[in-house]
This record gives C-alpha cells, sequence and structure tokens, in this order.
C-alpha cells in the first residue's frame, strides 16, 4: 500500500518528527507482529476483497454525498455537500475502522478485541463487529463519558460486550487509553487492541488512517460525478483525528483542494477548558506517540473540555501534527456554544441531527461561509449521527432555559 | 558516607561487582517519590539501604502511567498532588546523598523528562547524585538521543527486556543497557501476584544469551519466597507494589521509615 507522499509513515513510524513507538517494553513485540500481519493483510487481494465486500453489505458503503440546499441558501456559499458517515451500520465513521481490525484480528488469531471509547460511537463500533465475528468484547469508558453517553452504554451491553468503567483520572478518553493498553499488555497472547482513532503507537495510526481512507475515496469520485471537478475546500472534525484523515487523505496531493480540521474550543482558552490542541499543545509523548499535547509545565497532561466526549482528548493523531506543520491543513476551534448552535441549525435546516463531535465542522462552515465565493464547493465530513447526544441536548438546553426563567 | 573516587561513577555497576564477589543477590525496592511527600522520601531511602537494599528505584510520578498497576497509579497520584517540578525530585536526591552513599535510579516516563530536557535531566541528575534512570516507554529503537545524553552524563540506561521480547530485540536491549537489565516478569502492569509467572526463566535465560550485565526481575514480586525465587535465576528481586502498598496502610507520618525498613527487611529476608 503506497505511504502518503506527504507525510508518511517512514520505517520508524514517523510523520515527519512526530508519531513513532513510545510503548513500555511488553507491548514492542505485539506491535511489531501487529505491523507486519497489516502489511500482508493489505497486499493480500482476498484481505481486500473480504473488507469491500462487508463495508458494502454490512456497514452500508458507499455513503451517499448529500447537497445541503437549504443551509447553502442560508449560508450563501456555494454548494456544501455532506459526506454522510451518519448513515453507516451503528451511525459513525468508526465502524470502518473497527471491521477492517476486526478481520485482520481474525487473520492474527485473536479471539478477543478490546477498545477504549469516548462518545461510545467507537465501541459500539467495535462491540458490533465482536458480535459479527463471535469474538469477546471488552470496552473502556471513562464514567464522566458513561454518564453523558447512556444510550451507547446500553447499545454496547445489548451487543454482548463487557463495559469497564474506567474511573481514574480525568475519567475520559485518555483514562479509557490507559486502561485499554493495561488490558492488551496483559492480555496481548489472545487480544487485539482495536484503537479507534489515528493516535498511539505505530503502527495504529497508519492502520487507522488507511481504514478510514475509503471516506475520502468515494468523496472524491462522488463530488467529481456530481460537480465535474474537485472541491475547494474540505471540512472535518478533530480528535483523534480518524474522520478527518479519512476523508482529507485522498486530496492530499491536490493543491487546489483546501482542508480545515476543526477542534473542540470548549468554553475557554485557559487550559483545562478545551482541547484545541494546536493552539494550546505543547510536544509532547502521550500514549506512545509525540504529536502536541495539552500538559502542564511539568509535563503531566492536562484535564480537557467539550461538550463533545468524541473531541475531548489531550492529544491529537501524528499525521494531523505533521499536516499542522507543513501548512497543508488548517487547524481552527469551535466553541461548545457554537456547536451546540450548529447542532439545532443542521437539524432544521436540512433534517439532519449531527453528533455533536461533526456539529464542530458545521459550525465552522457557518463561521467561514461569509469568506466563500459564489463558486466555491465545500465537502463537510458529517461523521457521525446525533441520536447519541439528544439526551444531552436536552439537558443542557433545559437548563439555560431554565436559567431564563422563562420556561420554569 | 561517600567513598572518594566512587562518586560520580557508576555506583550500580560496583553494587553488582561486590555482590558477585559474596555470591550474594541484590535486593531492589521501588517506591514513588513524593509519597507522601519529598521530606518523607529522604527519610525513608537511608532506611531502604539500613534494611538491605542494594539500589533503590525511585519513581518519579507521571498522569498517564500505563505500565503501572493500581497501587502505583495512586501513589502517583499522591505525588503529583503536590505539584513538584522535576527538579524538586533532583533536590530530593541531592539531600540523600548527603546521608546515603545507595545507588539510586529514577523510573518514569518520557513525557515529563522531555519536557524538563533530556539533557538537562541527565546533567542535574548527575550532578544530584543519581546513577541511572529507566523510562518505561522508551525503548532502544527511540531513545538514542536519550542514551547519548546519558551516557554524556556518565548515568546508566536500564531498559526493559519483557517476554513478548524476541531474541532479536533481546539483543539491541543488550546492545544499549548498562547497568543491568531489567526483566518483566510477565506480561502485565506493575502489581503484587501469588506466584511467580513461568515466564520468568525462559526470559531470563535469553537475555542471559546476549549479555552479561546483571539481570534483575520484577513486576508482581511481593513476598520473600518469590525474591528467592527470583535471586535463584537472576542477579536480583525488585519489589514495587507490595512495598508501596505497605506505605498505604497508613499510619503516623513519624514511624513511616521505619516500618517500611521493617517490611524490606522481611522481604529481603535481612532478619528485623
Amino acid at each position: 500500500m503506497p505511504d502518503s507522499p506527504i507525510t508518511g509513515p517512514d520505517q520508524r513510524g514517523r510523520y515527519g518528527a512526530y508519531g513513532g513507538r513510545f510503548v513500555p517494553e511488553t507491548l514492542v513485540g505485539p506491535l511489531e507482529e501487529l505491523e507486519e500481519a497489516y502489511r500482508e493483510a493489505s497486499a493480500d487481494p482476498g484481505f481486500r476483497r473480504e473488507l469491500e465486500g462487508l463495508l458494502a453489505s454490512y456497514v452500508g458503503r458507499p455513503t451517499p454525498l448529500t447537497r445541503a440546499r437549504r443551509l447553502e441558501r442560508l449560508l450563501g456559499p456555494g454548494r456544501v455537500y455532506l459526506k454522510r458517515e451518519d448513515l453507516t451500520h451503528t451511525g459513525a465513521h468508526k465502524i470502518n475502522n473497527a471491521v477492517g481490525q476486526a478481520l485482520l484480528a481474525r487473520r492474527m488469531g485473536k479471539r478477543r478485541l478490546i477498545a477504549e471509547t469516548g462518545a461510545g460511537q467507537h465501541g459500539v463500533a467495535t462491540a458490533t463487529v465482536a458480535a459479527l465475528f463471535g469474538m469477546e468484547c471488552g470496552i473502556y469508558m471513562g464514567t464522566e463519558d458513561m454518564r453523558r453517553q447512556e444510550l451507547n452504554v446500553f447499545r454496547m451491553r445489548l451487543l454482548g460486550a463487557r463495559v469497564h468503567p474506567v474511573d481514574g483520572g480525568t475519567r475520559t478518553l485518555k483514562d479509557a487509553i490507559n486502561e485499554a493498553m493495561r488490558d492488551w499488555v496483559t492480555n496481548v497472547a489472545d487480544t487485539h487492541y482495536l484503537l479507534g482513532s489515528v493516535l498511539g503507537a505505530h503502527p495504529y495510526p497508519w492502520i487507522v488512517r488507511d481504514f478510514q481512507s475509503v471516506i475520502g475515496r468515494e468523496a472524491r469520485a462522488q463530488v467529481l460525478a456530481a460537480e465535474g471537478r474537485l472541491p475547494d475546500l474540505l471540512i472535518a472534525c478533530v480528535g483523534g483525528g480518524s474522520n478527518a484523515m479519512g476523508l482529507f487523505y485522498d486530496f492530499l496531493g491536490d493543491p487546489g483542494v483546501r482542508m480545515v480540521g476543526v477542534e473542540a474550543g470548549g468554553r475557554g482558552t485557559a487550559l483545562g477548558e478545551h482541547a484545541a490542541r494546536f493552539s494550546g499543545g505543547r510536544l509532547g509523548v502521550l500514549q506512545g506517540t509525540y504529536s502536541y499535547v495539552l500538559q502542564d509545565d511539568n509535563g503531566q497532561i492536562a484535564a480537557t473540555h467539550s461538550v463533545s466526549a468524541g473531541l475531548d482528548y489531550a492529544s491529537v493523531g501524528p499525521e494531523h501534527a505533521c499536516l499542522h506543520d507543513s501548512g497543508r491543513v488548517t487547524y481552527t476551534s469551535v466553541t461548545d456554544e457554537l456547536a451546540l448552535e450548529a447542532f439545532q441549525l443542521l437539524a432544521r435546516q436540512e433534517g439532519i441531527i449531527p453528533a455533536l463531535e461533526s456539529a464542530h465542522a458545521v459550525a465552522e462552515l457557518v463561521r467561514m461561509a461569509p469568506g466563500l465565493g459564489k463558486d466555491s464547493l465545500v465537502v463537510l465530513n458529517l461523521s457521525g449521527r446525533g441520536d447519541k447526544d439528544v439526551a444531552q441536548v436536552a439537558r443542557i438546553l433545559e437548563d439555560r432555559s431554565g436559567e431564563g426563567g422563562t420556561d420554569a | 558516607m561517600l567513598e572518594q573516587g566512587e562518586t560520580g561513577t557508576r555506583r550500580i555497576g560496583k553494587m553488582f561487582n561486590r555482590l558477585r564477589a559474596r555470591g550474594e543477590k541484590a535486593f531492589i525496592p521501588f517506591i514513588m517519590a513524593g509519597d507522601p511527600d519529598l521530606e518523607t522520601t529522604v527519610r525513608i531511602v537511608p532506611e531502604l539501604e539500613r534494611a538491605g537494599s542494594h539500589i533503590v528505584e525511585l519513581g518519579i510520578p507521571f498522569s498517564d502511567p500505563v505500565a503501572d498497576g493500581p497501587v502505583i497509579q495512586r501513589a502517583g497520584m499522591r505525588a503529583l498532588r503536590h505539584a513538584y517540578a522535576l527538579g524538586d525530585y533532583l533536590g530530593a536526591i541531592a539531600d540523600i546523598r548527603k546521608v546515603s552513599d545507595v545507588p539510586l535510579m529514577l523510573f518514569s516516563y518520557l513525557n515529563p523528562v522531555l519536557q524538563y530536557g533530556l539533557e538537562r535531566l541527565a546533567r542535574e541528575a548527575r550532578a544530584a547524585g543519581a546513577d541511572g534512570a529507566l523510562i518505561t516507554d522508551i525503548t532502544p529503537e527511540e531513545g538514542a538521543e536519550y542514551r547519548d545524553c546519558m551516557r554524556r552524563h556518565d548515568l546508566d540506561c536500564i531498559f526493559l527486556a519483557a517476554p513478548t521480547s524476541g531474541s532479536e530485540r533481546v539483543r539491541r536491549i543488550a546492545e544499549c543497557s548498562t547497568g543491568f537489565i531489567y526483566v518483566v516478569s510477565r506480561a502485565g502492569v506493575t502489581g503484587a501476584r501469588q506466584e511467580l509467572s513461568g515466564t520468568v526463566r525462559p526470559t531470563v535465560e535469553r537475555v542471559r544469551a546476549h549479555t552479561a550485565l546483571p539481570i534483575a526481575v520484577g513486576f508482581g514480586i511481593s513476598a520473600p519466597e518469590q525474591v528467592r525465587s527470583v535471586w535463584e535465576i537472576a542477579d536480583g528481586a525488585v519489589v514495587g507494589s507490595a512495598l508501596v502498598a505497605e506505605m498505604e496502610k497508613g499510619g503516623d507520618a513519624a514511624g513511616l521509615p521505619a516500618r517500611v525498613g521493617a517490611f524490606c527487611r522481611w522481604l529481603a529476608g535481612t532478619g528485623a
């Protein structure tokens, strides 16, 4: 499989200066094994056929590219297309990678899958493929995230997974990853760690990007078919960054295509109030990879905040760090407030309730719209659907109307 | 008391040489520096030495210690509450050096060290009187710059070898290590276990085939019989979580060093 001409990874799993493999020795052998297994699998036409078959018959690919006409009219830029990852089985792009890695795990003879989850979408995707392949499944989830995403916790259990509450640290995605790594290091002989984003030690950022790059491949063909030309602008939200890498990857070699990654601006610019790694982070190592990291002066990892559990993470995928430094992709951030507005806007304008994560991308489009020309062509990755967020948003909006005293 | 000519030059290797000459094995306790506070750490280390410890591992806490089980995670959290800077930990080492000559190695994770600066850490750790370090998430492949800094300041680089490390990796680990090699007894995180893992002997033998360096075994060792079993096949035994759990039991802070010392005597079989 050809590596990206722009970013990598190189032989050491680096994207420019970023990435690498910073893990306790016990995991190095298993990571080398995984790298080798993936190299073989991705060169095996049988593996690719099976993956493509499942993506079509089980995941529901290709996902549509939907023109957002009422949004266009309201915002007044040129044309806006939504890449509908929300329409996949389980409701988010996470399933693309979960199916791929589950096939890989089965090929490696593993009988158990484990995963971390923030918003719960990756946990649901992993529990789903574990059920599909008849594998045992353990999901690690911070207790704060379990509270925010009750529905997904129930879905995972329904699918037969054991959900392990993680009460350490900040009780969010970062702590769930720590626990998943500890499980993996202990049970590595029969267990595959199905990491859900373009994060972690090499080869994970590479494998996950490859499995997600189907998003951009489809979008490219679809937009060419619909418009006869490439888009001017791609927009995607960036937590770890897998949906964004998935959309961006096939367009990296097209200089006319601008790309914007949207981080979580949370509720303020102070450390601990957001997850905007590129504006508030410094270079460091977290959970196996060298990248931008939100941390204090002593190198202790900072707490983060976002209304969206899927973006609430202190570091960012190393390939994004490389794309940031090279200037190929611009990274911005959107506050909780604007994301919540965009969440409601897309529901009313297009009849699509986006995930709070994806609502960050919508909010960025709203902000950029006045500066976009009439002929501009935008593709926005609608990475997931918002059903999981409805209860949380209802609570937030109720609290607000309560504070206003109008509805009480 | 510091012997002239011994300061700054490989206390760890000399310790193993002395033990080897006497046909003895090393007892290596781990404590989390700053748990419950640095003043207590400074009082505990000399007590560990008096209790028969040959090398002391000092944990420098990190917020996200993926190689550690719950006991050492909690100790790290207690230390982190003080918000000590890395320089404070090095200051404690300098204080320990005023009263103890026991070989000291740091045990930490890369990110805090990276933020402090690898070169600065090595220089200041040497000046404070540390003898080496084990940075859990630096492997030989990723450790070139780190090793250069450590070598420049005459500090030992201890790397882990695991049951999952194949022969080729063990060879590389042996090449890059100085002082000793730390064999992880089993695939897993730190934490006390009832039984010594069956993977210890084959891993130690694989490492032995590639190096003349001393080999210490850690992860899961929590009882005198386990220490003895390790001594039969390796040159040293590391006890971490069991000791930290003993400290966690509480009691009066003033008596803590004595209690920790007594626990070490029990583990090392050096009498009460």
